[in-house]
């Protein structure tokens, strides 16, 4: 532990909070017992950061060209995702479609649920106390704050992810795409989209 | 997923349960703000390991039923102020739910 002394030799005060230590510590001694290397630590982070919202993305795309993978999507969400090569371990998926007449957004109330194999680690906005208290109380008021102004005659469908499932939204095809690549597609379905707080736009 | 011998269910989807308002302590995933209320049972999702069980290293066996339920937000919230029609669909367990 020589990194936390200073020249002098005296030790540093530590100024990570509890948590962190509390991480390093159990994180050290697994190690130590040879429970995994320092190797899979830092490769398994590797893999975490590495994943992002923009495999969701390519999922929708796929699920706006071609009607029978919609279909599977929407029956199964794990099978239809590893048909595009995707890895996603255990993940019980619900594909949840947006319509004309029904919107539909994700949540995680008790904590933050969110699907990682699919979209990468969660935004902060997805954690917060205020994003999870508000969203199921008053959807619309916490949309227009993202800036998505949902048609007067839509009505929400708030999902909450409290157990073993994880969701993703299945938004409408922009007006404006017609005739565009999948990989054109792709591109303007963000991660708030899939999450339901954002709606793509052709732009 | 371990589904050797699940609880078997007890609802399907379309059956109007309530669930139960209990405070217990420990790592309990039924959110506070719907229980005591009741709503539609939207689907069977499948057979899981108690939660409330797996959080203190115990096998949570039998796998419980889960269950989505769906609740109209005037349900949820007295004084719920968007659409009448709006709904919150909530993942439960059936030990949490008795029949409406």
């Amino acid at each position: 532990m020589n990194d936390r002394l200073n020249d002098g030799g005296q030790p540093e005060e530590d100024t990570r909070g509890y948590y962190k230590r509390m991480q390093s510590a159990v994180e050290e001694l697994l190690i130590l017992k040879g429970v995994f290397t320092r190797e899979d630590v830092d490769r398994t982070v590797a893999e975490i950061e590495a994943r992002d919202y923009r495999r969701g993305a390519v999922v929708v795309a796929r699920a706006w060209v071609d009607a029978a993978y919609r279909a599977r999507l929407l029956q199964n969400g794990r099978a239809a995702c590893e048909e595009l090569g995707l890895k996603v371990g255990p993940l019980h998926l619900i594909v949840v479609e947006n319509t004309d007449s029904v919107h539909n957004v994700i949540v995680c109330t008790l904590c933050s649920c969110y699907p990682r194999m699919l979209l990468g680690l969660p935004p902060e906005w997805y954690k917060s106390g205020e994003y999870r208290s508000r969203v199921v109380r008053e959807p619309r008021k916490v949309l227009e704050e993202f800036g998505t102004t949902l048609p007067v005659d839509v009505r929400i469908r708030v999902h909450d992810s409290s157990a073993d499932m994880r969701y993703l939204v299945l938004p409408m095809r922009p007006a404006g795409t017609e005739g565009w690549s999948e990989e054109r597609l792709a591109e303007v379905v963000t991660r708030d989209c899939l999450v339901g707080t954002a709606l793509p736009k052709a732009a | 997923m371990t589904t050797i011998n699940p609880m078997p269910a007890r609802f399907k989807a379309g059956d109007r349960v309530k669930v139960r308002k209990t405070y217990p302590p420990g790592h309990v995933r039924t959110p506070y703000y719907c229980r005591g209320r009741t709503g539609t049972v939207e689907r069977l999702c499948g057979a899981f390991p108690n939660p409330e069980e797996l959080a203190y290293n115990r096998p949570g066996l039998p796998a419980q039923p889960l269950y989505r339920v769906l609740f109209n937000c005037r349900e949820l919230w007295a004084d719920y102020q968007e659409r009448a029609d709006d709904v919150v669909e909530i993942e439960i367990y059936q030990h949490w739910l008795e029949p409406a």
